[in-house]
């Protein structure tokens, strides 16, 4: 799947390069390459901006190929607006990969129901969030060893803010299911199991109850799954799949979901491994790819104490950065980490540890082998 | 100081998965209810060991356990009986035989702390009858 593959040939041209070098496909680029990728940030809220910080400062170090353009949109800091919004968007068209922290949703109802982070998503068509949960050598939790992809649709089913109260006090929810966007997280799910060498995918619904809608997504799942013939398909209920997880996680390896599923598993896989500092996320459209963390949390109890946990978004900006096809660059940013982490001196508050987030950063910082 | 305070259902599952023991009494809708009640009968055990309770208007209720039919074991005096008397307890709750309904929770967890005459499903090799006697014995003793 070509959004998963590496760098558009457009980015070449941004490379410094000739003409004929540029339209062919990229051979493995040497350590240093001849010029930066250029990536979007998009720092967002709660302590997006700190981690993002740390992933400059671990590039920087490791001297990164990368080129960052920021943009601060956020609705609880009131610099939200259609602008803005359209800037990201130009920015993104052009440098079809993204890094970004959490654009937070203020709970109250102020006139439009999709919240910023939601119409993103739409517009860029997002549709696949996919959520690493690996275990932390070094970091044991009740089930060590894990190893499980989820992936889940993330521009319909119940968030797609469709609400009303026909009658005062009673209010209906709207849960889209289409049978075109759910073939397509089936087939994209596959393809990624596929890809990733990946043996089985398992789809998580509520059929039992919702016959029509998670009805039509597991019969997509089906349909699609006959197409791959060498990957085991099955299926779970939603409810009994949590419970699962949580009494033996191993049974599983890529999970597919629609969005409200999704939204609840990732959190609970994250919880799995460690809770929302460890866990690295993207998120694919047909053009685009956006990097973040798996459980989106602004985490705005920690903004300024210098006390979140930088793992999820190194891992990620490592992700992104095999992603631009720079392994080299990729495998010294998750090692640096790992290595960190394993040797278990310098953790921060939700692993148990005293550090900062400034210190767990000068340690990554400290253990890349450049 | 609890640093990442739920405040929504993604979160709260999270939060019940690294540590349980922040929360206390949670209400909700309908399917969030059916996803963490299944996901904390996974914490304690699972579901041969889970009670659970259904209360309308004016007292009407009724008390189940929420496991499978299990046809495998049917008829072989193999199956676990907690669930079902853990519910028949909160039944005996809410009836107000508060006293009945101590006596045997107590003998229940007696019976499951000593680890002598357990079920298959919780790592023993004893019948259903053993374990039911085991707890009737406990009751009559506590008596």
């Amino acid at each position: 799947m070509e959004s998963l593959g590496g760098p558009k040939w457009w980015q070449q041209a941004s490379r410094s390069v000739s003409i004929s070098a540029s339209l062919s496909r990229v051979e493995s680029p040497p350590a240093r390459a001849d010029a930066t990728f250029k990536v979007t940030m998009l720092p967002g809220d709660g302590v997006g901006p700190e981690l993002m910080t740390a992933v400059k400062d671990v590039f920087k170090a490791g001297d990164v190929p990368v080129e960052f353009d920021e943009f601060h949109l956020s609705e609880v800091q009131n610099m939200a607006s259609e602008d803005k919004l359209e800037e990201l968007l130009s920015s993104m068209k052009n440098n079809k990969v993204a890094i970004k922290g959490k654009i937070h949703t203020p709970m109250e109802f102020k006139g439009e129901l999709a919240s910023y982070e939601m119409r993103l998503r739409r517009k860029l068509d997002l549709f696949a969030n996919v959520v690493h949960v690996n275990s932390l050598p070094g970091y044991s939790t009740r089930h060590n060893n894990l190893d499980l992809v989820i992936i889940r649709e993330q521009t319909e089913g119940e968030y797609s803010s469709l609400e009303h109260e026909s009658v005062p006090g009673v209010i209906e929810c709207l849960k889209i299911i289409t049978r075109a966007k759910s073939r397509r997280i089936a087939k994209f799910a596959f393809d990624y199991a596929t890809k990733k060498g990946r043996n089985k995918v398992t789809a998580v619904h509520k059929a039992n109850i919702m016959k029509l809608g998670d009805g039509l997504f597991l019969q997509c799942c089906a349909e699609v799954a006959q197409l791959y013939p060498k990957i085991k398909y099955e299926n779970i209920i939603i409810d009994n799949c949590c419970m699962q997880l949580v009494q033996n996680p191993y049974q599983f390896d890529v999970l597919v979901m629609p969005n409200l599923y999704g939204n609840i598993i990732d959190n609970l896989a994250a919880g799995l491994v460690g809770g929302a500092g460890v866990v690295p996320g993207e998120s694919y459209s047909a053009e685009y790819a956006v990097f973040e963390t798996g459980a989106r949390h602004p985490f705005a109890q920690a903004v300024g104490r210098n006390i979140a946990n930088p793992t999820a978004m190194l891992l990620s900006a490592a992700n992104m950065l095999r992603h631009l096809n720079l392994e080299y660059h990729s495998h010294m940013v998750s090692d640096a980490v790992k290595r960190v982490i394993k040797q278990g001196k310098v953790r921060t508050g939700d692993l148990g540890g005293y550090a900062t987030s400034d210190e767990f950063t000068q340690a990554v910082i400290a253990n890349l082998a450049v | 100081e609890s640093l990442s305070t739920p405040s929504n259902t993604p979160e709260t599952t999270r939060g019940m998965v690294q540590d349980p023991t922040q929360f206390d009494v949670l209400v909700m809708p309908n399917l969030y209810g059916d996803i963490l009640s299944d996901l904390c009968a996974g914490l304690i055990g699972g579901l041969g060991v889970t009670p659970s309770g259904n209360i309308g208007a004016n007292g009407v209720a009724i008390f189940e356990s929420v496991h499978g039919t299990a046809p495998d074991i049917a008829g072989l005096d193999l199956a676990n009986p907690t669930a079902l008397l853990l519910s028949g307890v909160m039944m005996l709750r809410h009836m107000g035989l508060h006293d009945h309904a101590h006596k045997i929770q107590k003998a229940c967890f007696d019976t499951i702390r000593e680890k002598k005459v357990l079920t298959k499903d919780l790592g023993g090799n004893s019948k259903c009858s053993e374990f039911t006697a085991d707890i009737c014995r406990r009751v009559q003793d506590l008596d």
